[in-house]
């Protein structure tokens, strides 16, 4: 059976390590962050110039002053700090911060990424989403391995405008876990029930398979 | 001290005329500029080029000067949330570039601080890099980008005192704090007004010397784009 959005997002969360300085991008990697496990102690960026984001307030603690980059109201923790933008994207543009997780439209096997734009429909714009792949050490990226009609997301070359070029390193789709390598997708993971085959069907890039392919563990 | 004190907002905006570039600090609806906005709407200024993260919504913040047909031009990041941003742009009426939110924020920067152009790895190999020059530094590729500067810079801060040192709260910050060094001439208006001395030095977030102006705003809606909370 394919991930939902709450699974695929916990298991991203098992990439998340102690220590870590996390930026979480808009739908399900803002997810990941209820699932980071007991014991495991990570900083969540918000581009919009905070570091140590808490969970929402409570009726009386809401603080228009005090957003993430959702525009969400949200909270401080002990040991938050607060900054102005230059300082933000100082901190993502010198590779400060540690993983970056987003949402995806497309990723090409080089590890390009499109995820801003769609020709024809009204544009938004990009916000953070180039600076956050330009210079992320480590991106991961959460996304439906499908489009709604059936074609694959993870494709030979990105058809929709690029976001930013080869930085995805690791992908977690419903359908499969995947590493972005020289030679193309390499399957890590499937989901449970979910045949190496069905995967292969949904993958139109270069999908390499290597051994038995374990099913992920949630 | 230099005293930068204006009676009101009228004075404040003294001076500002049709096609000027303006930059408004804010995030969203978090940290704009409220009174100095509600202004700009009543003295009906047209022709402007916006620089501003955002473009409000359809009946708040610069998605109000957009309704009234004054914005020219936008430079921004992100301009979801906003159904009259997106007729006029659609119609031509409107015109927008859009920058990585971390490079519009440098550009921003560069211009307070004297520093024509940069170079950053956003972008490249992407639509925004298309006719900027790009360069190879330790085998990364960088395209190159260049200041922003305003005419009148509007910023929000919390509290500021007469000498127009300036303390911002919470995310409110954002980008005021570079708009108001790339400004010809600086408003703030602030929360809470006070004599010069009276705000520790130590906690200054805007050195007074890029403010030209400063008042305390009459008052301050701070609309919420998105509530969210959790059960006690």
């Amino acid at each position: 059976m394919a991930l939902d959005k709450n699974q695929i997002a916990k298991r991203i969360a098992q990439e998340v390590k102690n220590g870590m300085y996390v930026n979480l991008g808009i739908g399900i990697p803002t997810l990941v962050a209820n699932y980071i496990p007991h014991g495991i102690e990570v900083v969540l960026q918000s581009e919009n110039g905070l570091l140590g984001m808490g969970p929402f307030p409570t009726e009386d603690k809401v603080d228009a002053d005090l957003i993430n980059a959702g525009k969400q109201t949200i909270t401080t923790l002990p040991g938050s700090s607060i900054f102005s933008s230059s300082d933000s994207f100082g901190m993502i543009r010198g590779e400060h911060v540690d993983l970056t997780i987003l949402g995806a439209m497309e990723v090409s096997e080089e590890g390009d990424i499109a995820n801003w734009k769609i020709p024809g429909k009204m544009v938004k714009g990009m916000g953070g989403a180039m600076d956050l792949v330009a210079s992320a050490k480590n991106i991961i990226v959460a996304m439906q391995h499908t489009a709604r009609d059936g074609s694959s997301k993870l494709l030979k070359e990105c058809t929709l405008p690029i976001t930013g070029l080869k930085c995805v390193k690791k992908i977690v789709t419903d359908l499969a876990v995947l590493e972005v390598t020289d030679k193309g997708f390499k399957l890590l993971e499937r989901a449970p029930g979910v045949t190496v085959e069905d995967i292969q069907k949904a993958t139109e890039g270069t999908l390499i398979v290597e051994g038995d392919i374990p099913e992920v563990q949630l | 001290m230099i005293n930068k004190t204006v009676k009101n907002v009228q004075e404040a905006l003294q001076g500002v005329q049709d096609g000027m570039t303006l930059m408004l600090g804010g995030f969203g609806l978090c940290g704009i500029p409220e009174n100095c906005i509600q202004e700009l709407l009543r003295i009906g200024v047209k022709d402007l080029t916006c620089i501003s993260n955002n473009a409000g919504v359809d009946d708040f913040g610069i998605g109000l000067l957009l309704q009234k047909r004054q914005v020219k031009k936008m430079i921004a990041s992100y301009v979801g949330e906003n159904a009259e941003f997106e007729r006029q742009l659609l119609s031509g009426e409107l015109e927008v570039e859009l920058n990585p939110q971390g490079t519009l924020a440098e550009r921003i920067r560069a211009g307070g601080a004297g520093i024509p152009a940069f170079f950053t790895p956003a972008g490249y190999g992407t639509e925004v890099g298309e006719g900027k020059e790009s360069r190879e530094f330790n085998g990364k590729m960088y395209l190159m980008e260049s200041w922003l500067k305003a005419d009148f810079s509007f910023v929000k801060a919390w509290k500021g005192d007469t000498a127009g040192n300036l303390i911002y709260k919470g995310t409110a910050r954002n980008f005021n704090p570079m708009m108001a060094t790339a400004g010809k001439i600086t408003v703030a208006e602030v929360e809470e007004l006070v004599p010069a001395g009276e705000l520790d030095p130590n906690m200054i977030h805007t050195p007074g010397i890029f403010v030209q102006r400063i008042f305390q705003g009459e008052k301050y809606e701070k609309r919420i784009e998105q509530r969210t909370v959790r059960q006690a």
